[in-house]
């Protein structure tokens, strides 16, 4: 990660890894451009921000009548407020390549600002979209055999854990990582949700998507985010999916929520978590808001990391070796 | 008390766990893209030498050991604990055999050795990574072989033993990488 002094000015990447970025971003277009959906660009700057406790967005200011030290502009996590207000007001299906922003990631797979795929789907399904995504991600990995899998969040837990991730309390959670052999974990003061995601990213993660790309799909209501809820075998779960292959998270996607009340009620209680947890309380979208009660059509949408994707297709493990300049020497 | 949150996580980083010190070895930042962000490390305790993993939720904060390396000169060994003098202040400290460890094997009076001071009070001692020491015994080689082929071991004045080629005899000057413990090559006084 660290280059030295005399090296600094160099790219992270490999001619190699631009080459194959600028390949996959022609690959992305002329995909949506044969499926008939739209690009479009959505402000990276925005007076609101994601209310989501584990996201933390950077923040800036604009010298300009009205931008004030009181109303600092946000940089977008993901595009997905601004898009959901163009499928509002009619659209239709569209996609964006875009740079999002996230204060305090960076690891070999994360990186504070990175590119994301985004794309919305009006009247389609999860299903009907899972299979659009792995025919993407197939095309982009030059891999049209490559077989799929999914599997519920629920069995997952249930037959790699053994493990009711609807039912089971704290100490069942925790006894459980230690059951697996997690050590260093047990004082760790975590809730539900939190102890679920120990036990994805710890135990479960390394093993998904190993030979297929693998759908993980309907998530605990509390894990729902921006995603609708429903009811599956007698138990309330959010109609979200994760992709995975060779054991990296490398799309999110929702059958999205449409009810503006509810979203309120949503954004509301994130930021209740906020005030709890001593996190800044960023202002709410109330322009998404606005456009959900204007009416947004029923869609699915779908987040791809695309920095992720071309670790997959060059077979490399650190993120930087996919970006021009990681942001150590940006 | 000085603390360090996750954020300044990196390798080398010493901290405090349960009362002992420790060095990250390795730190992982682990996230599901929706949910809970971890940091994942490997962390080696500088007492015991023994690496172990610890998660912590990102954002925690974990006090800092107060532990750094300094270069001090080794004085003499009183039958009990070893003297060490600072280059600088020359100030004198005592370590114990504990503190010492494998050092003691490699290091012999004046000496510069890297210790590793935790509240003020040396916690653990590197040798440098190379010594030149004297064999005080070692059999007979063949005469004539000089390829070094096979070897054969050979007691140091430090009381270290060390694989040596059948060439070299008792009473030569000997450089040895204290990092592997194998020779390198005779030294001369």
């Amino acid at each position: 990660m660290h280059t030295p002094s005399g090296q600094a000015w160099r790219p992270t990447a490999d001619r190699a890894a631009l080459q194959a970025r600028a390949t996959l971003y022609a690959t992305i277009r002329a995909f949506f451009s044969a499926a008939g959906v739209l690009e479009v660009e959505t402000p990276l700057l925005s007076r609101a921000a994601v209310t989501d406790p584990a996201l933390d967005s950077l923040k800036t200011q604009l010298a300009l009548a009205g931008f004030a030290a009181e109303r600092p502009l946000y940089l977008h996590t993901s595009p997905e407020f601004a898009m959901k207000r163009l499928l509002a007001a009619g659209s239709g299906p569209i996609y964006q390549i875009c740079k999002v922003f996230r204060d305090g990631e960076r690891g070999r797979r994360h990186h504070p600002e990175f590119s994301l795929l985004e794309w919305y789907r009006p009247g389609w399904n999860t299903e009907r979209l899972m299979d659009e995504v792995a025919a993407l991600v197939k095309l982009a990995l030059d891999q049209p055999a490559l077989p799929v899998a999914c599997v519920t969040y629920r069995a997952l837990f249930q037959t790699q854990l053994d493990l009711d991730p609807w039912q089971a309390d704290l100490e069942t959670l925790r006894a459980t990582a230690r059951r697996v052999g997690l050590s260093g974990v047990a004082e760790l003061d975590l809730d539900r949700d939190g102890w679920l995601d120990l036990l994805l990213t710890h135990c479960l993660e390394p093993t998904l998507g190993r030979d297929c790309l693998t759908f993980v799909c309907d998530y605990p209501p509390s894990q729902a985010a921006l995603a609708r809820v429903k009811y599956s075998d007698a138990v309330l779960v959010a109609e979200r999916f994760e992709l995975y292959y060779q054991g990296l998270e490398l799309a999110n996607g929702f059958a999205e929520l449409s009810d503006a009340e509810e979203q309120r009620a949503r954004f509301e209680a994130d930021l209740a978590q906020r005030r709890a947890c001593g996190q800044p309380e960023p202002p709410l979208d109330e322009a998404l808001l606005a456009a959900l009660a204007h009416g947004l059509p029923e869609c699915a949408g779908v987040a791809l990391g695309l920095d992720r994707l071309l670790m997959l297709a060059l077979g490399v493990t650190d993120i930087a070796a996919v970006l021009s300049f990681s942001i150590e020497c940006a | 008390m000085a603390f360090y949150s996750t954020n300044e996580f990196k390798g080398g980083l010493k901290i405090m766990l349960d009362g002992d010190p420790y060095s990250i070895v390795e730190n992982e930042f682990v996230k599901p893209g929706k949910g809970q962000a971890f940091n994942r490390v490997r962390i080696r305790n500088l007492k015991t030498g023994r690496v172990i993993e610890k998660t912590f939720k990102s954002g925690d904060t974990v006090e800092a050991a107060d532990v750094h390396d300094t270069d001090m000169q080794y004085l003499y060994n009183d039958g009990e604990e070893w003297h060490f003098m600072h280059q600088e202040s020359f100030e004198q400290m005592t370590a114990s055999a504990a503190n010492v460890g494998e050092a003691a094997k490699w290091i012999k009076e004046n000496d510069i050795c890297k210790v590793t001071l935790w509240n003020g009070a040396p916690l653990s001692v590197e040798p440098p990574n190379f010594v030149v020491l004297r064999i005080t015994e070692t059999d007979p080689g063949v005469r004539g072989d000089t390829s070094g082929g096979g070897g054969k071991p050979a007691t140091l004045e430090t009381g270290a033993v060390v694989r040596v080629p059948l060439f070299v005899q008792t009473d030569e000057l000997i450089k040895v990488d204290t990092r592997t413990g194998e020779y390198v090559s005779r030294a001369k006084d």
